[in-house]
């Protein structure tokens, strides 16, 4: 097997789910090249190598300065066509998922996503992924060369093993197409807030709150219980509420002790972002939504009646415990 | 003489990739290690926000067409039928029986040729398909059509012939620009969809659904379904035990109930 994994950077560091992806792929047992593709980005390689890279190419070009897949689908297909790499493994993101499947089409390869596993048996690579909102495992395989796979966040910690690699520049050569889209604001945070990363009680609201009027009613519980507010990406997308409050894939990770979760689903991609809670309480009027898969503690109604009351509940409780006077 | 500026939409032609997905209780057939679709079928709810995103752009211009595009068996086109109930103005459904099984590979090629000989000026993609899980297709097809990409897309404005799109990412939003023709996906935050009206559904019927095979688009059968994918199954699983996990129907004590629980685990 010889393996490529793509490692994806964001301000002068590889990020940790790449890095885990890399660490997999070491313990797979051969030897690993990474591909890094950006502008100035030389100083990563160290760090590659002692995360378990034992060569790292390096794309490093202005053309590749802005975040977007399609100059590193070209990239990384004239790395896989020259070195024959049977296996590129990518920690999915949103820039890695448009990377993988542009090659996907342009090597006609098999890509296979959102796994959280991979085995070697009988010298097969098979993966393993979640489906039917986690409800059934599937074992996916490749039929030809190269495996492409998108691992899931969060899925591999990185294991840092100190070694060290050979350092190779690659040229760019872009095709016409792939330079089209251009990036003009990039990474922009749109307004600050607090951290909800270090909180230990998380409220959090989603789109079944039904406006951004109804934050009010989780700004309120969060406050009785003495946690922060959290939310949704699709929330914060349409403008409800701050993005620096967002949990998920594409926000922030957490654990709190508690997460309460009112009119959430629960997909893959909000999961992700705080299975590892401790107690998990979910309130959604719909019956089949994903969350109560995971939730501790599930209940199927309408928490605009039930919110306001469990405030109720837990402000009366907080009095008991503090008398006044 | 100068040509005027396009402005938003005027006159530019719209497709949307979409697909048709089983309504409820899904399940996979253990013996072909697909999805079953015998069930109700019903068009993938992602991509009803890029149908609506099509008829925002379209708005009130005649010369301006939406077409949606399609793989999928023959009867996908009673779910299909929903979008020109909306107001889509046409569907192009690629139903053959070689195509069942296709993977990314082999879906984005057939995909590909029939939205080349369509030639739109914007490709529009839903952000996910609700029964794979899948959020990637729009990559593939903009790589076999050779045209710029934009994902993920939060809110979106096309003007002079140029699409710019802001989306969200791991670290915050970005402002992305491409010139027409482009592919984008959006993201459904984008736009809440419209209810197909009485008329609408009525009309619906009457809007062209037109049928092709894979050799009406000279795909060859090596390329399509089992035969053209790269990837397969080898076994269905049951998930990792998780904790136990409860769940009660609100009777008006689900607040009381949650308190106790709280109590139980030593939460509050």
């Amino acid at each position: 097997m010889s393996t490529l994994v793509f490692l994806e950077h964001h301000e002068g560091e590889l990020q940790k789910d790449s890095l885990g992806v890399l660490g997999k792929a070491a313990q797979l047992g051969d030897d690993v090249s990474a591909l890094i593709a950006g502008s100035g980005v030389e100083g990563l390689a160290a760090q590659a190598a002692r995360f378990g890279a034992s060569k790292v190419y390096l794309a490093d070009d202005p053309a590749l300065a802005a975040p977007l897949p399609q100059p590193r689908v070209d990239v990384a297909a004239d790395l896989i066509r020259r070195h024959g790499f049977d296996t590129v493994l990518f920690g999915a993101t949103v820039l890695t998922a448009d990377v993988a499947a542009g090659l996907a089409a342009r090597l006609d390869a098999g890509l296979n996503w959102d796994l959280v596993e991979l085995t070697q048996e009988n010298g097969k690579l098979v993966g393993k992924r979640p489906a039917l909102d986690d409800t059934v495992y599937v074992d996916v395989g490749w039929k030809s060369e190269p495996r492409l796979a998108l691992i899931r966040t969060g899925t591999f910690e990185p294991v840092e093993s100190g070694g060290e690699a050979g350092v190779e520049q690659v040229d760019v050569q872009l095709q016409d197409f792939s330079t089209l889209a251009t990036m003009v604001e990039q990474a922009h945070e749109e307004s600050e807030g607090p951290s909800i990363e270090e909180a230990d009680v998380i409220v959090a609201g989603g789109r079944g709150l039904g406006g951004p009027e109804n934050f009010a009613l989780i700004e309120e519980l969060a406050k009785a219980l003495g946690g922060a507010v959290a939310a949704t990406r699709a929330v914060v997308d349409a403008g409800w509420y701050p993005y620096s409050a967002q949990v998920g894939q594409t926000g922030k990770t957490v654990s709190p002790r508690l997460y309460v979760a009112l009119g959430i689903s629960g997909a893959i991609q909000h999961k992700v972002g705080m299975q590892g809670s401790n107690v998990i309480v979910a309130i959604n009027k719909d019956p089949n939504a994903p969350i109560f898969e995971y939730a501790d503690l599930g209940v199927v109604g309408d928490l605009h009646q039930i919110v306001p009351k469990l405030t109720e509940l837990v402000n009366a409780k907080n009095a008991a415990h503090f008398p006044r006077g | 003489m100068d040509i005027p500026p396009i402005e938003s939409g005027a006159g530019m032609k719209i497709a949307v990739c979409a697909k048709v997905v089983p309504e409820q209780a899904r399940r996979i057939d253990p013996e072909t290690k697909r999805l079953d679709r015998s069930g109700e079928q019903t068009l993938n709810p992602f991509d009803a926000n890029a149908v609506e995103e099509a008829l925002r752009l379209k708005g009130d211009d005649a010369g301006a067409e939406v077409v949606l595009v399609s793989l999928g068996p023959e009867r996908s086109l009673d779910a299909l039928r929903k979008a020109l109930a909306m107001g889509a103005d046409r569907v192009v459904l690629v139903a053959d029986e070689a195509a069942a099984g296709s993977d990314l590979v082999a879906s984005s090629y057939a995909l590909a040729q029939v939205l080349e000989r369509e030639g739109a000026d914007l490709i529009l993609f839903g952000q996910q398909a609700n029964d794979s899980d899948g959020a990637v297709m729009w990559a593939a097809v903009a790589d076999r059509l050779r045209r710029p990409l934009i994902s993920q897309v939060a809110e979106l404005t096309v003007s002079d012939g140029t699409l710019r799109g802001k989306r969200q990412t791991e670290f915050g939003y970005d402002v992305i620009e491409a010139p027409l023709p482009v592919a984008v996906a959006v993201s459904d935050a984008i736009n809440e969809p419209r209810y197909p009206s009485l008329k609408g559904i009525m009309g619906a019927k009457k809007k062209p659904q037109q049928t092709l095979s894979l050799s009406d688009l000279g795909v060859d059968a090596d390329r399509a379904g089992e035969a053209g994918s790269r990837t397969e199954v080898y076994a269905i699983g049951e998930p990792p035990p998780r904790g136990e996990t409860q769940r009660i129907d609100d009777d008006g004590t689900g607040a009381e109930k949650i308190v106790e629980f709280l109590l139980e685990r030593k939460a509050l």
